[in-house]
């Protein structure tokens, strides 16, 4: 039974072998145009980055070389329709640097001691009831947040400081830090939640107790992640535009609390659907601003990450 | 005897600023917990609170009509639908390209974090910008108008890297026994992706669907300048796929902006909330049931 | 003695970027008799098993040079197609690897792999190859359940099986039996001493009772060098090298 089912003709000794051309030709072709193929794919992301970039360089130039770098930076006037148009984005970048630092500075320390309830303080079970919500409010379009911000933050402003409008950077200030929450959490939490057991109990059999255990072994060890979580958070802030466009009043002020602002990327979207010429190509030039910001924040982001790793 | 000894052990150990510094740290993480689940709770329950009353199946279905005094979102949830399938059918073959050539063929180390550092940067560009290049590249450049197929490319440039990532991710948890085993058999390395590789790491490929989809669906900005507002039903597949996608209108987060910022029709935007949570709900427990079933194998 | 030889290597050098893996290997394999590579670990005997049907091609910065002639053949001729020696040229490997497929697949993914589609002609390569690996008997009434779901053992000649279904012409085994329990191992010893009549087999092994149970010839390997190859039975009872003698009196290892 055996033997038979072994019977496979013995190849002869030494016989020319010779390779089965044809249909292995056709196989190889396929091989090579997937492999292509593949790589095509591959290069195309680099290609969108080049793409955008070399777009909002030359579409962003004319109109700072027409305006002048300095004035284009540091003019404190943005009128980009009236007769004599005025073209100076300072406002603009003091409000995003202002908004995104408020940001920071309120969700930030509220999304790390979150994280540590999650991680370290919380029962198990409340811990597995909180998590999926976080998740939930990371995943809600920014758009919902705006119009909550509008209908709930913008009166609260208006009739706590008895301003004309309510909207406002503080308006602004606290829907981005609504909006950062979910992913400090959640970063910090993971980071929180890879320190190894071991430190904490070398540091519990010390003597110390679990609270100054988690702030003091637990948190430096989860340094790298939690600074990740940060910078993440002012990526997120920097960036966002149609939440803020409903609570900011969109008025090119120089940033103050309780006035209307404009930020970098609300300038973009107020005027994008509408402008025209020199207005249009200022607001590319805004873009390669911004985008210049955005690069900044990923190369620090990148070199957190590796120092994370190594 | 045991409850003493603790006592004592707590009497004797704590100092009075270690005390003072436990009760602190330990109050403000309760502070905080309570602040962010009460935002939690708040959030939640004013949106479903004003939305859900002007729900009905009407308004999910209707095209809105001023002479029938109708409100509606049917086009806007279609259009949704639409966008989302024609930046699927463009993302998904081009994301999991990219990640086979990244885990599977590349050998050159500079080309590969080349292109990761690429995708990496792609993930960090806010959507305002992808905005403008999506109207100054795809509307303006190529021509192609606030429509469907401007929107839909844009928004590949802006899911890549998901699809990219998530499917690096399950690329990599294929063993490499199974690559072994198949091209030790005389596969070619196509072959071996395709029967070994690809079967193999479905999951995490349907989870990066799941994620760019979610991202689709809260996206506003590129949309909004891209595709434009027009609530309209669009007589889509009456003059074949190139009207199809020639047309435009508003997605779900576009028909919330438009109620809320240019109607002031503010319970009508609530109700476009709610359904968005819903969605986002269902794509959350979607991802976190595959991203389990991944883990597992 | 029937010598005809059906793979020979000739002054085969291998670097690991800069890790000299193999130095001027010379050896010959001869048809329809069990080879075993021996050695202790890290000494060059599975990556010199990975040069015969070019699996080393997978690792990057690898580098070889010298000759390794199958049938005549020069198989690091770029013009070869590395598909069709892998197929001439089974391999099992260390730890069981079945697919995450049903028992039937793992066996017909080779012959499909190939071209074969006939659903007959499948379902007869496949029991064909499960007898060759006695392990038919075991699965025939399982064919369409996950091979994931069988013993280590049994994994281990499912893997045989599937890899004896393309027909190949040589079977090299890399450690096929060190991570399976002492039965599994003796019967998957027992199916190459079968096997060997059909097929030219290729072991490594760190297991020299093993190798003297199983093999015909023997390579010692150390330190990347090929000390000596002979007829098992010469090379245990009268070793010409000292380094050899000293290995398989259990001096190191």
């Amino acid at each position: 039974m055996k033997e038979k089912a072994l019977s496979k003709p013995l190849a002869q000794p030494q016989q020319e072998v010779s390779q089965p051309e044809a249909k292995s030709g056709n196989v190889h072709v396929l091989e090579s145009a997937m492999k292509l193929i593949f790589f095509i794919c591959g290069f195309i992301a680099i290609g969108f980055v080049l793409v955008i970039t070399v777009y909002l360089i030359i579409s962003g130039l004319p109109a700072i070389r027409e305006v002048g770098l300095v004035e284009f930076l540091f003019g404190t006037e943005w009128a980009s329709t009236a007769e004599q148009p005025k073209f100076g984005i300072l406002p603009l970048i003091l409000t995003s640097v202002y908004g995104t630092a408020g940001a920071i500075v309120i969700g930030v320390p509220i999304g790390f001691l979150m994280a540590m309830f999650l991680s370290k303080v919380a029962p198990r079970r409340v811990a597995n009831v909180i998590r999926p919500v976080v998740d939930l409010l990371a995943g809600i379009p920014s758009i919902v947040y705006g119009l909550v911000g509008l209908m709930v933050l913008v009166p609260l402003v208006r009739t706590t400081f008895h301003t004309a409008a309510g909207e406002s950077l503080l308006a602004s200030i606290v829907v981005l830090a609504v909006m950062i929450l979910p992913s400090i959490i959640s970063v910090s939490e993971t980071a929180l939640n890879a320190v190894p057991r071991e430190y904490e109990e070398a540091s519990l059999a010390l003597g110390a107790t679990e609270i100054e255990t988690y702030f003091r072994v637990s948190a430096p060890a989860a340094k790298s992640g939690i600074a990740a979580a940060v910078v993440l958070g002012v990526g997120r802030a920097i960036g966002e535009a149609m939440a803020i466009m409903m609570v900011a009043g969109n008025v090119a002020n120089m940033p103050d609390l309780l006035s209307s602002v404009r930020f970098l990327t609300t300038g973009i979207a107020v005027e994008l659907a509408y402008s025209s010429g020199l207005q249009r190509q200022a607001l590319f030039s805004i873009g390669l601003v911004l985008f210049l910001f955005i690069m900044c924040i990923n190369v620090i982001l990148n070199v957190v990450l590796k120092r994370k790793k190594g | 005897m045991e409850n003493v000894n603790n006592q004592l052990v707590m009497d004797q150990g704590l100092s009075a600023s270690r005390k003072v510094y436990n009760g602190v740290m330990r109050a403000l993480i309760y502070v905080a917990a309570a602040i962010v689940v009460a935002l939690l709770i708040f959030l939640l329950a004013y949106i479903f609170y004003r939305g859900l009353p002007n729900l009905s199946w009407q308004f999910l279905t209707a095209e809105e009509s001023v002479v029938k005094d109708i409100q509606g979102i049917g086009p806007a949830i279609l259009n949704t639908l639409y966008v989302i399938v024609a930046t699927l059918v463009v993302v998904l073959p081009l994301g999991v390209g990219a990640a086979i050539y990244l885990t599977e063929y590349a050998t050159n180390h500079k080309l590969v974090s080349t292109i990761e550092f690429a995708t990496e940067t792609l993930a960090g560009i806010p959507s305002i910008i992808y905005a403008l290049v999506g109207v100054l590249v795809f509307a303006e450049s190529l021509a192609l108008g606030k429509t469907l197929v401007a929107g839909a490319f844009t928004l590949v440039i802006m899911t890549l890297p998901t699809v990219i990532r998530t499917t690096q991710e399950s690329l990599k948890t294929v063993p490499q026994s199974y690559r072994e085993g198949s091209l030790g058999l005389g596969s070619g390395k196509w072959h071996m992706i395709r029967t070994v590789v690809l079967p193999s790491s479905i999951d995490g490929i349907v989870t990066g669907c799941i994620l760019s989809i979610g991202r689709i669906v809260g996206e506003s900005a590129v949309l909004l300048y891209t595709v434009g507002m027009s609530m309209r039903m669009q007589d889509f597949f009456q003059n074949g796929l190139e009207s199809f996608l020639s047309s435009s209108g508003s997605t779900l987060s576009v028909a919330l902006y438009v109620y809320a910022k240019v109607r002031a029709d503010f319970d009508l935007a609530f109700s476009v909330a709610v359904v968005l949570i819903v969605i986002t709900l269902v794509i959350n427990l979607a991802a976190k049931f595959l991203g389990k079933k991944l883990k597992k194998n | 003695m029937d010598q005809n030889i059906i793979l020979t290597a000739k002054g085969l050098n291998l670097w690991y970027s800069e890790n000299h893996a193999l130095k001027d290997i010379n050896l010959d394999i001869p048809q329809n008799q069990v080879t075993a590579l021996i050695g202790p670990s890290g000494c060059g005997k599975s990556t010199f098993l990975k040069t015969l049907d070019r699996m080393n091609d997978l690792v990057p910065g690898v580098k070889i040079e010298g000759s390794v002639q199958y049938r005549g053949l020069e198989i690091y001729d770029p013009k070869v197609n590395v598909t069709w020696l892998r197929k001439q040229i089974g391999m099992v490997f260390q730890k069981p690897n079945p697919f995450p497929m049903s028992i039937y697949d793992n066996i017909a993914y080779g012959p499909r792999t190939h071209g074969i589609r006939n659903k007959k002609q499948l379902d007869e390569i496949v029991e064909k190859a499960l007898q060759g690996a006695a392990i038919w008997d075991e699965v025939k009434d399982r064919l369409k359940k996950s091979a994931l779901g069988l013993s280590g053992g049994q994994q281990q000649r499912i893997c045989i099986a599937r890899a004896l279904a393309v027909e190949p012409d040589v079977l090299l085994m890399d450690e096929a039996t060190s991570a399976l329990d002492p039965i599994s191992t003796s019967k998957i010893e027992d199916l190459i001493a079968d096997l060997k009549k059909s097929y030219t087999i290729v072991i490594v092994t760190h297991n020299m009772q093993q190798a003297t149970r199983v093999s015909d010839r023997c390579a010692f390997f150390l330190h990347g060098e090929l000390v000596e190859a002979d007829d098992t039975e010469k090379l245990f009872s009268v070793p010409r090298d000292k380094r050899t003698e000293d290995y398989i009196t259990g001096r190191f290892g």
